[in-house]
């Protein structure tokens, strides 16, 4: 295929098929070195910090978490939010930017497909523990039972539950898929016979046989296609928990297409973050170049501001309404006891990701990385903001409140982010970050090599 | 007796042009095993669509049917149950479950067609034929005739294209 001699190369460092191999395997054969294990130990304790904080809440109950009557829903399923929509990135790298035929996707999407699956995870946790009595977590799903009923199915509750399901199992069934031929890789790779033998059960015994092939790419590109609605059809359908219920600052058409942007926009920030700290660990920057970043930056401006034009938008909506409720909801955001987290919240995502315009910030590796955290924590916010101070002061002022985490809560969300750091640390060490065999399909389009034969290695 | 003829290469054009003579020369190809897909093998090869597709809609279809069926059997006829003043047989209220499932059903039937037909599976036991082709070399394996008189017309198209570690294998069977 014909590609243009000023692109970009996606491939840098003049690579052959089998330096890609080498490179990328490298990490899951070599020993790990001293920041993995610095890293993991950190992960892990925040891990069990958290664990601890669950069994506290399911022992004694939501009575230990700061929510009241008027606040029903505090930082759990603002975390739930928060992580479902970072878990939107890594579908829409790998399923939309396919069916776009943009090759650059094939340096990230596996991570990014790894961090989806972890981030889902992460939120399945909130409504769960949030339930109170976890073990009857079952209920949601509609089974013959002896109370001879059925779960509402009118209920954008029970919608989440069918569609968190679902995205997880397609995005475990797609990113799999995925991985055969690599771990078939990695399988050939291996000295011990151990490894060998865990990787050869792992790899489905894969042949790299034509045929397979074939139907390899078929099942990746309608499976893409099966992915992509979905991607858009998880978080409309978070968003329908707020939209279809009637508190002001809640009830509003543009909820679904707002948080699905919202959700890109996280999900996009939290892979700069990951992505620019394991290419530099796993010294991988021939494959995640520059030009990498400043195409996930460019997802980030047009997202971020999406994001933007709906908060105004929203704004508007609320004065031009005429509904008093609705106005002093909004008013209440702004200039209400909370006004520091709607400000944190505008700040980071409609001026910060404005700064991406500029192409030496948007190159900029130390800047995105800074940039990426900004976001990630005003996308939290955001979530805050719709859910607390929606809350706090509906229609009937005696029953206005304040809410404010306990420790409980907050050691629940950061042993989140320890599940979270902790799987991807493990996947680094197992899985090759990098999908070796789409890499090297666009070696010879997309490399540097001005002779493309220079891919043949002399023996 | 069986025999086949098993070689390499170190790039996919050499390959994709070996491929073509030897069909052209009404050869049976075995397989051909490489690290990646390789656009334009298939047509040359001689592979029909994959049906994989079609497995998918059906998939879809079944889980789109199961999914508002049961929707609509558990709030119209098993238990008709008043939420909110709505309509029993609410269709708005019904699509996304329908939908998410539709997705999830196709994704399954695929998955599994997928591993079926190619038999590959946890435990699979396929025979690899070289560590190699997992990482850079293309392989490719072509059946001889017991007598032996193909083989000089292989060896020499395989060689035309730089191919290397020529073999004649034999299996009882």
């Amino acid at each position: 295929m014909y590609v243009s001699p000023i692109r970009e190369p996606l491939v840098t460092g003049k690579k052959t098929y089998k330096k890609i191999t080498d490179e990328i395997s490298a990490p899951i054969e070599g020993k790990p070195g001293k920041a993995w294990y610095a890293g993991i130990t950190l992960t892990v304790s925040a891990l069990l910090l958290g664990l601890a904080m669950m069994g506290y809440t399911i022992w004694e109950g939501i009575g230990t978490w700061g929510l009241n009557k008027t606040i029903g829903w505090g930082w759990g399923i603002t975390n739930f939010v928060w992580w479902v929509g970072i878990g939107h990135a890594g579908t829409f790298i790998s399923a939309i930017l396919l069916l776009f035929r943009q090759k650059w996707r094939t340096s990230i999407n596996r991570s990014a497909e790894a961090m989806t699956l972890f981030a889902v995870m992460c939120a399945g946790l909130f409504p769960l523990i949030h339930m109170g009595r976890p073990l009857l977590g079952f209920f949601v799903f509609p089974y013959p039972n002896t109370r001879e009923l059925w779960v509402n199915f009118n209920s954008p509750l029970l919608w989440d539950v069918f569609a968190i399901s679902t995205y997880f199992t397609v995005s475990l069934l797609f990113w799999y898929v995925g991985l055969i031929p690599d771990i078939g890789t990695i399988r050939d790779r291996m000295k011990s016979k151990f490894k060998k033998w865990i990787y050869g059960l792992l790899s489905f015994g894969w042949t790299g046989s034509a045929k397979h092939w074939q139907r390899h790419e078929s099942i990746s590109l309608i499976l893409a296609g099966l992915a992509a609605p979905l991607v858009l059809s998880v978080h409309s359908i978070v968003s329908t928990d707020f939209a279809t219920s009637v508190i002001p600052g809640w009830h509003t058409t543009i909820f679904p297409p707002y948080f699905v942007a919202g959700a890109i926009f996280s999900g996009f920030a939290m892979v700069l973050t990951l992505l620019i700290i394991t290419r530099k660990v796993l010294h991988l920057e021939n494959y995640i170049t520059v030009g990498h970043i400043e195409s996930m930056n460019k997802i980030i401006i047009a997202t971020g501001s999406i994001v933007g034009i709906a908060y105004i938008t929203e704004l508007f909506i609320a004065w031009y309404s005429g509904v008093e409720y609705e106005q002093y909801a909004f008013l209440n955001r702004a200039t209400g006891p909370y006004w520091w987290a709607y400000w944190i919240m505008m700040t980071c995502n409609v001026i910060s990701p404005q700064l991406l315009w500029f192409k030496k910030l948007r190159r900029n590796l130390v800047f995105t990385f800074i940039l990426s955290i900004f976001i990630n924590i005003g996308m939290w916010f955001e979530r805050f903001v719709i859910i607390v101070t929606s809350l706090h002061r509906d229609y009937l002022p005696s029953s206005w409140s304040m809410y404010e985490p306990t420790m409980v809560e907050v050691g629940i969300f950061i042993g989140t982010l320890g599940l979270f750091f902790t799987c991807f640390l493990l996947f680094i060490r197992v899985f090759p970050v990098i999908a070796i065999a789409e890499v090297k399909s666009v070696l010879k389009s997309s490399g540097d090599q001005k002779d493309k034969s220079e891919t043949k290695e002399k023996h | 007796m069986r025999r086949y003829i098993s070689a390499y290469f170190e790039d996919e054009e050499n390959l994709l042009r070996a491929t073509k003579d030897l069909r052209d020369k009404q050869l049976s190809i075995q397989d051909v095993l490489t690290p990646f897909p390789i656009h334009g093998l298939d047509p040359i090869l001689g592979f029909k669509r994959s049906r994989i597709p079609t497995i998918g809609f059906i998939g879809g279809a079944i889980g789109c049917i199961i999914a508002f069926g049961f929707q609509a059997w558990a709030f119209v006829v098993d238990y008709p149950l008043f939420i909110g003043g709505k309509p029993h047989f609410a269709i708005p209220s019904f699509i996304p479950i329908t939908f998410e499932l539709t997705v999830l059903f196709a994704a399954f039937a695929m998955v599994f067609a997928f591993l079926i037909r190619s038999k590959l599976g946890p435990g699979a036991n396929n025979p690899i034929h070289d560590e190699r082709i997992t990482d850079d070399r293309f392989m490719i394996i072509v059946d001889l005739d017991e007598a032996g008189n193909q083989d000089e017309l292989v060896k020499e198209i395989l060689l035309k294209e730089e191919a290397q570690e020529i073999k004649v294998k034999e299996i009882d069977k």
